[in-house]
């Protein structure tokens, strides 16, 4: 070959798909990823690479959520769907023990038979994980379930060149490349480029490796060295992408700006649209919160404490003797905002928002977490609706 | 590093406090929780029904026994208000940063309660008097809603007799047979022998009662610093992983429930929060 070749990037076709799926099968894992089911894209457990959704796309906006056909083969040409890997490593219901008559507590084994290989985890989600190993994992009493869970997970990423109209990973620094906490990238080329074998709209796949776990699958995968163009080529066409993000969240002053706004009529005028049903919480990749529940059977000689997910939304979330603390929707919907973009600096470390956009196609009335702030930075409400009415200006 | 699974502790004493307030004695029957600092707590359990987060308010070392004192409000502290000697709860914790007792060597010592805000203080009552030659003069602030809801009625007046503690009790109501002083208890403060720039002030009840508390304290010149409080927020976990207990940054299972008044003034003062 006289092309010179980029050191640690691979090519592959997209028939190679299937054989990392039967070599992380044959390695014991389970593979989770992403197929076509119930008018979305959903993440399962895939048994081959052809449950992959092949030439689906969904379009994407506030409160939108469609599938589409695109006119390409790509396996990996979605943006993110309603569940993210969260629903893995911390699931939504979990039994936590039980305990018989006089008898002593049994821990409950909730422990997946097989670890689990996520194959399709976009740079945002990726970067949730992380958020959620801070949070679960690395506290004062971390949550043995997750670390059972968590622990040698495999995580085949797939970086982003065609954003969907509701990310804004671009603003927060967590995508569209990968560049940790995987041991598989991929880079999905859909315009011949690669020409190994394909031809446009034939998907040829970067793979690089980033764990000696990674390059051990590598090594049994139908990939050959790429050539230095190639490589360069795939990487303009990340860079690019992160340059044609549906919206953005400028990252500069955003902790004390929602501070400061802490008593701003603008959670009224949030409240007035929010129906405080929880789905932007449900979706998030990085909402962790979660309730528990103790039954019984009939005799009630069977205890039994199961935890669930649980929404900050939820009037019971801040129940105490006397009354919620947070009775109304504006108290609520500060509470998340506040949380996801200020307060989890001051509690984990980093944002807990990572771009995907999820929160905002999947609100029922199109409430936008980009558009919130930037109503926030612009001032009053009022302001913005009826600008030159004779509206108050900036509190 | 605490787990997810309650231990058992056989209930060894039920003292009725008051008609809805009992004090529980626990002993462990298969090992015990890691020793507890005063002002933290533990997630209790009333098997089938649910679990509620109870301060400790006394320790029996070294059989491992605790005594936790609760009112009975909800299904689950109903359930362990009933509960009698014998029976057995679960227990997990010990969670959340307890009372730096350490501040108040060498100083004057306030300690406010209203209502069953009694229970957590009282450790730091416990440890003040075991070693009361270190601090300057101690004084102990009671409010109640009623004579009836008067916690720990036998143990303050033991306290009164001592001459080197100063006790004083308020009450919201009075009832036909209470000769004592009326008022919200922030009144108690006017006599209170302290010294405001040496006073380290440790204060629990209803969050109102706190943060009014809290402002008479910093008006007579002690300290925002100086001025320690316990909060009391939703807690499903206890250590820092459900989320429900935030108010602004903090975590209080985590960052509490024992605070000072300068990190929280500001925040106790949003409505909702």
């Amino acid at each position: 070959m006289s092309t010179p070749t980029a050191a640690g990037v691979s090519v592959m076709d997209v028939s190679a798909l299937c054989v990392l799926v039967d070599v992380l099968r044959d390695r014991g894992y389970a593979v989770i990823g992403p197929t076509v089911r119930d008018g979305a894209i959903v993440l399962d457990e895939l048994d081959s690479a052809e449950r992959l959704p092949f030439g689906w796309g969904v379009t994407l906006d506030a409160g939108t959520y469609r599938l589409r056909r695109r006119d390409d083969g790509a396996a990996f040409g979605h943006a993110a769907g309603p569940q993210s890997w969260k629903s893995y490593v911390h699931p939504a219901r979990e039994r936590l023990w039980s305990r018989d008559g006089d008898g002593p507590v049994v821990a409950a084994d909730e422990t997946p038979r097989r670890p689990y290989a996520f194959l399709g985890v976009r740079p945002c989600d990726l970067r949730a994980l992380g958020i959620l190993d801070r949070v679960l994992g690395q506290g004062r009493h971390p949550d043995q379930g997750y670390a059972r869970r968590r622990d040698g997970v495999f995580i085949v990423a797939v970086e982003c060149i065609e954003p969907g109209r509701t990310c804004f990973c671009g603003s927060m620094g967590s995508g569209p490349a990968a560049e940790e906490g995987y041991d598989l990238a991929l880079t999905e080329l859909l315009d011949g480029s690669g020409s190994v074998s394909s031809s446009p709209g034939t998907p040829t796949y970067l793979i690089r490796s980033g764990s000696p776990a990674g390059t051990d699958v590598l090594a049994e995968l139908p990939a050959t060295p790429a050539d230095a163009e190639l490589v360069a080529h795939a990487r303009d066409a990340v860079d690019a992408a992160a340059e044609r993000m549906g919206r953005s969240l400028p990252a500069d002053g955003l902790r004390e700006l929602m501070v400061e706004n802490r008593e701003s009529p603008h959670w009224d005028d949030v409240a007035a649209r929010c129906v405080t049903c929880g789905n932007c919480t449900m979706v998030c990749p990085t909402c962790f919160c979660t309730t528990t529940e103790d039954v019984t059977d009939l005799t009630g000689e069977h205890a039994e404490r199961w935890r669930r997910w649980d929404s900050c939304f939820d009037l019971d979330f801040s129940y105490i003797h006397g009354g919620s603390v947070r009775m109304s929707g504006a108290s609520r919907y500060r509470q998340w905002i506040t949380h996801k973009l200020s307060t989890w600096h001051d509690q984990f470390g980093s944002t807990g928002c990572v771009g995907c956009g999820r929160c905002i196609a999947w609100c029922p009335v199109g409430i936008d977490i980009t558009e919130e702030v930037a109503m926030l930075r612009a001032g009053s409400p009022d302001e913005r609706t009826t600008a030159g009415d004779g509206a108050e200006g900036p509190r | 590093m605490t787990t997810a699974l309650p231990l058992l502790y056989r209930v060894h004493g039920r003292e009725v406090e008051t008609y809805d307030t009992v004090t529980l004695t626990l002993e462990p029957m298969d090992g015990s929780l890691p020793a507890s600092a005063p002002g933290q707590f533990t997630m209790l359990t009333a098997f089938g029904i649910g679990e509620v987060p109870i301060s400790i308010s006394g320790t029996a070392a070294p059989d491992g026994r605790l005594a936790q004192t609760l009112r009975a409000v909800g299904a689950v502290t109903r359930a362990l208000y009933h509960a009698t000697p014998g029976s057995v709860v679960g227990l997990r914790g010990p969670y959340g940063v307890g009372w730096d007792l350490s501040a108040a060597r060498g100083r004057d010592v306030v300690i406010v309660a209203g209502g069953i805000g009694i229970a957590p203080v009282w450790p730091v009552l416990q440890a003040v008097l075991a070693h009361r030659r270190v601090h300057r003069r101690v004084t102990v602030l009671i409010g109640a809603r009623t004579p009836r809801d008067i916690v720990f009625g036998a143990e303050i007046a033991e306290l009164r007799e001592r001459s080197d503690v100063h006790v004083d009790i308020t009450v919201d109501q009075a009832s036909n047979e209470w000769l004592g002083r009326t008022g919200v208890v922030t009144t108690l403060l006017a006599d209170a022998p302290i010294d405001p720039e040496l006073t380290d002030a440790y204060v629990c009840g209803p969050e109102v009662m706190m943060r009014f508390t809290a402002d008479a304290l910093l008006r007579l010149g002690v300290p925002a610093g100086r001025i320690q409080l316990t909060l009391e927020r939703n807690m499903r976990c206890g250590g820092g992983l459900c989320g429900h207990c935030q108010l602004g940054p903090y975590l209080i299972c985590r960052d509490g429930p024992v605070v000072t008044y300068d990190r929280t003034a500001d925040l106790l003062t949003v409505r909702e929060l």
